[in-house]
């Protein structure tokens, strides 16, 4: 797979997963943002092509300023990134003209319209003035908002104005659409709506999506591959995607008087192993069964008191990340 | 239209060329200007003066009807004055006009976070700027050189080509004096509402640049006991260029040649603050 992660820092599990090619979305090579003496991104280096990136990291990592200096916002101060194949410090209009953003705040026209709003975002997009309107009605029917899309987009709700930015982003037809923190502010069953629709669109195939969130259910629920961010250096990187088709064993022990010994043995097995508190994560080595765990924990008197088939959560991947 | 289509589609048709993307903001400003009637009003305003000036370009190529009220025809004289008279009131007019619709043009934009908007766009900022200034330009232009040369062509259809050919250096003070003022303007207003972002306060602050600008100017030049205070009043600097441009006597205190230089000063200024606050994401360093 073209995935690599080459910073230092990062800890990859791209090796174990099979090579197939795919065109990277986001290359990122050394880059580093500098805003007077405050380095934000440090030395990032990777190569990202999934349907899905997911961008986390906890607040002031550098998601944001990531995706800023994609979009050419920001001027990286070393180093440089590509977007589908174009530079960002020599090509940003041909990366803006592929690619929909929906930014994090609020972001809206006032005294318009959504379909005045939208058409109009399309035609700076290059759209005929007949397409854009066309376009921008679907748009609008795609997110939900075909019921109120006559209304001024100052009188929507929050929920409503993030479905706006939503419709604006996709309406040229992008081949890229950058997302960040698309379900800021939203209720539970909002929040549900655009997870779906990010999921509806992603699956359409039509386009890549990448979602920068500090929430780990959001990414999780849409994305293929993880990237982690931490204090402007990659943290971690992961392919949900090919860890979730990958036919490995998790297994979760809850065990007393587990000691380094259990452990040791059980790795002699051939299984990889994590230790976290009275609990023990594994994944289990190809023709080891759980029997043999068992026999191994009675020969050292261990007691296991719970046994979960269980792999690593998002949040799990993100807690380590942040440890690291 | 294909409304029925609730799941994502691409967009595989004809794209616009890139230099058309700033009208876009032009035919969507307009759209929303004249949805104000006060505004609608206001420019309805501004062709009364013009209506005027055809009106005494008429008359003063009717003898008879003049004698009839025992008037010569020298009670209206068509010169370089009459112009300047012109473009000084309809100056006064597109100010008021600037008032009301500058501050609305980039404010809102601001204000409402929407210029990450514009830029993840094919969009530059040079465009942005472009497409915002060309409402206002286009919107004085209507009220300023465009009938001023109307007139002027009135004029010379009337009194014949030899006036034509002896004056037809009105016709480019005309359109000079106009687009000087229309730049300051429109700059002036831009980079107001750009940096104060709540639109009424920008409306004020462009009144109170001038009328305060002139007051601090006599202030300075009766402290200082000095001329120089001029240059803070923009109103005084405008009229000393177009009194050189309609080739007029003047006691001016400070030269045609000064007061251009302060003018393009503030134009660079006006220019300086936009550049720094039409941005995407303001970076804090």
């Amino acid at each position: 797979m073209s995935t690599a992660i080459q910073n230092g820092a990062a800890e990859s599990t791209n090796e174990q997963t099979a090579a197939a090619p795919r065109t990277p979305v986001i290359e990122l090579q050394n880059l580093s943002v500098r805003f007077g003496s405050r380095e934000i991104l440090k030395n990032l280096a990777c190569s990202l092509g999934g349907r899905a990136i997911g961008l986390l990291g906890p607040n002031g990592a550098g998601k944001s300023t990531l995706i800023n200096t994609l979009l050419g916002f920001y001027k990286p101060s070393s180093g440089s990134a590509r977007v589908l194949g174009y530079d960002i410090r020599s090509e940003t209009r041909s990366i803006r003209s592929l690619v929909g953003y929906m930014p994090e705040n609020d972001a809206f026209i006032s005294r318009m319209s959504a379909v005045s709003f939208v058409q109009m975002m399309a035609e700076l997009s290059g759209l005929p003035p007949a397409a854009a309107l066309e376009r921008a009605h679907e748009a609008l029917f795609c997110v939900g908002l075909a019921e109120a899309r006559y209304r001024e987009i100052g009188t929507y709700s929050l929920g409503m104005k993030q479905l706006a930015k939503l419709a604006q982003a996709i309406v040229h037809g992008p081949k890229l659409l950058i997302l960040d923190e698309p379900t800021n502010g939203l209720d539970p069953s909002a929040r549900q709506r655009m997870i779906r629709m990010i999921r509806d669109i992603r699956d359409s195939r039509q386009l890549q999506i990448v979602l920068c969130s500090h929430l780990l259910r959001d990414v999780e629920d849409t994305c293929e591959e993880v990237l982690i961010l931490k204090q402007g250096r990659i943290a971690h990187y992961s392919n949900l995607e090919e860890e979730r088709n990958a036919n490995k064993r998790f297994l979760e022990l809850e065990t007393y008087g587990a000691n380094g010994d259990f452990t040791e043995a059980i790795e002699k097995l051939g299984c990889e192993c994590a230790v976290t508190a009275n609990r023990l994560k594994m994944i289990l080595a190809d023709g080891i069964e759980i029997r043999d765990i068992y026999r191994l924990a009675a020969e050292r008197d261990v007691r296991i008191r719970r046994l979960n088939f269980r792999r690593d959560t998002l949040e799990d991947i993100f807690l380590k990340a942040m440890e690291s | 239209m294909a409304v029925y289509r609730r799941t994502y589609t691409s967009y595989a048709g004809a794209l616009t060329p890139a230099w058309s993307r700033s009208l876009v903001l032009f035919r969507y400003a307009r759209r929303n200007l004249f949805r104000s009637k006060l505004q609608t009003a206001l420019f309805v305003l501004c062709f009364f003066y013009p209506l005027l000036c055809l009106m005494g370009i008429y008359l003063a190529h009717n003898l008879s009807f003049l004698e009839r009220f025992g008037a010569a025809n020298q009670i209206i004289k068509i010169d370089s004055k009459f112009f300047f008279i012109f473009i000084s009131v309809q100056g006064a007019l597109a100010f008021v006009l600037t008032a009301f619709v500058g501050p609305g043009l980039i404010s809102p934009d601001i204000a409402n976070g929407a210029l990450p908007l514009y830029f993840c766009r094919p969009f530059s900022r040079a465009e942005y700027v472009l497409g915002k200034a060309s409402v206002l330009a286009i919107l004085l232009s209507q009220i300023t050189w465009i009938p001023g040369l109307v007139l002027f062509v009135v004029q010379s259809s009337l009194a014949g080509p030899s006036w034509t050919w002896d004056h037809l250096w009105i016709a480019g003070s005309l359109i000079i004096s106009s687009l000087i003022w229309i730049a300051i303007l429109s700059l002036l207003a831009m980079a107001l509402s750009a940096w104060v972002k709540w639109r009424v306060v920008a409306g004020a602050l462009l009144l109170a640049v001038m009328f305060f600008g002139a007051g601090f100017a006599q202030a300075v030049n009766a402290v200082m006991r000095t001329q120089a205070g001029h240059f803070f009043n923009i109103t005084y600097l405008m009229t000393t260029v177009w009194t050189s441009l309609f080739q007029l006597d003047s006691d001016r205190s400070i030269t045609s040649g000064e007061a251009w230089v302060a003018l393009l000063v503030y134009c660079g200024i006006c220019l300086a603050l936009l550049v720094r606050k039409v941005r995407a994401y303001e970076v804090v360093r």
